[in-house]
């Protein structure tokens, strides 16, 4: 293993990790402000909300529904669905880097799924707590920025620029090839390729729940079957 | 509009629940710290997780605009040739797909 880079070193490198996060955060973020605007609610909330919450889909969600004063009980509902898929990333987050106990609650806090993606196509050795905190608030620094822009713009915008969320898209899929390509693991990606298309027909609007819940189980499927033979253990990552 | 003491009760609610789901895992985790389970998920979830991210943002984007749905596919196509192509330059890949889709959907 390389010896480990040095700390000025590290954060310019989580900082250079966030650049390609941040296509996709920015341009979402200003989205929301603009989406805040539009629905007549005060501009604080654009800030409020993203250090509250830092979920970009929740958030946008949850904009039409303070809009519409959604019963409270209803809000606290789609929170917990939008926002459980986050439970499987503490299986693969490299939590353990992190040694600060302040540090430590604000990479728990600010676990968004970019963060989470761009972490997980790092080669295990070149990770570091510094990196990784780096890149969180670099992350955090764009959505609340993006946002503070979308309010300041306002109606001053004659029409967004339509298409940009694509760019988390293209961001998932370069990072899945990355990821790939240093791991391997075939039968992963072919269950999880199962579990969104069996999601995406069974529960459209909630595909992304509901393919993690699936492709959990029958990860928990894959292990129940390789357990029973103890010599084809995996490899340690 | 709202009131006040209305969206400060939404913010304190998307704070707690969002939060405790990305928190309480890691809890529960460490008592099963070193299990073959733990290990052997934290190997295979990853790709799979971001497999995942990466089919169901392509829907979202379809669902957005549906009449761009063959200029998605084209850009994804293109986002993943640039990345093969020069070098697995991520943030190249994704500009380069994400410009793609943009002037397709905006100007055609």
């Amino acid at each position: 293993m390389a010896p480990p880079a040095a700390p000025r070193r590290q954060i310019a490198d989580g900082i250079r990790d966030s650049f390609s996060a941040g296509l996709g955060i920015f341009p979402l973020g200003i989205a929301l402000g603009l989406l805040i605007t539009q629905a007549g609610l005060p501009w604080w909330l654009a800030p409020a909300l993203s250090l509250a919450a830092f979920a970009g889909s929740l958030e946008l969600l949850l904009v039409g529904m303070l809009a519409t004063v959604t019963p409270l009980a209803a809000v606290a509902l789609t929170v917990l669905v939008v926002n459980f898929r986050h439970v499987f990333y503490a299986f693969s987050f490299p939590l353990h880097l992190v040694k600060h106990p302040v540090a430590k609650a604000y990479a728990v806090y600010a676990m968004i799924d970019e963060v989470y993606a761009v972490n997980a196509s790092l080669p295990e050795a070149e990770r570091s707590a510094r990196r990784l905190l780096a890149l969180q608030i670099a992350c955090e620094t764009y959505w609340v920025g993006g946002g503070l822009i979308g309010v300041g713009l306002g109606a001053m915008l004659p029409a967004p620029i339509k298409g940009l969320e694509f760019a988390l898209c293209a961001l998932f899929t370069v990072l899945t090839l990355d990821a790939f390509r240093s791991r391997g693991e075939i039968p992963s990606v072919l269950l999880a390729g199962a579990s969104v298309a069996i999601a995406l027909v069974l529960t459209p609007d909630l595909a992304l729940l509901t393919a993690l819940l699936l492709f959990a189980a029958l990860l928990l499927v894959r292990h129940a079957l390789t357990a029973r033979r103890p010599g084809t253990e995996s490899a340690d990552a | 509009m709202p009131s006040t003491s209305y969206l400060l009760a939404v913010l304190a609610i998307a704070f707690t629940i969002t939060l405790a789901l990305r928190a309480l895992p890691f809890a529960a985790l460490r008592a099963l710290r070193g299990s073959a389970m733990v290990r052997r998920l934290s190997v295979w979830m990853p790709v799979g997780i971001l497999a995942i991210l990466a089919v169901t943002a392509l829907h979202g984007t379809m669902a957005t605009d549906p009449h761009g749905t063959g200029y998605a596919l084209l850009a994804v196509a293109a986002t993943i040739g640039a990345h093969l192509a020069f070098g697995r330059r991520t943030i190249l890949s994704v500009g380069i797909g994400t410009t793609l889709y943009v002037v397709l959907l905006n100007t055609l």
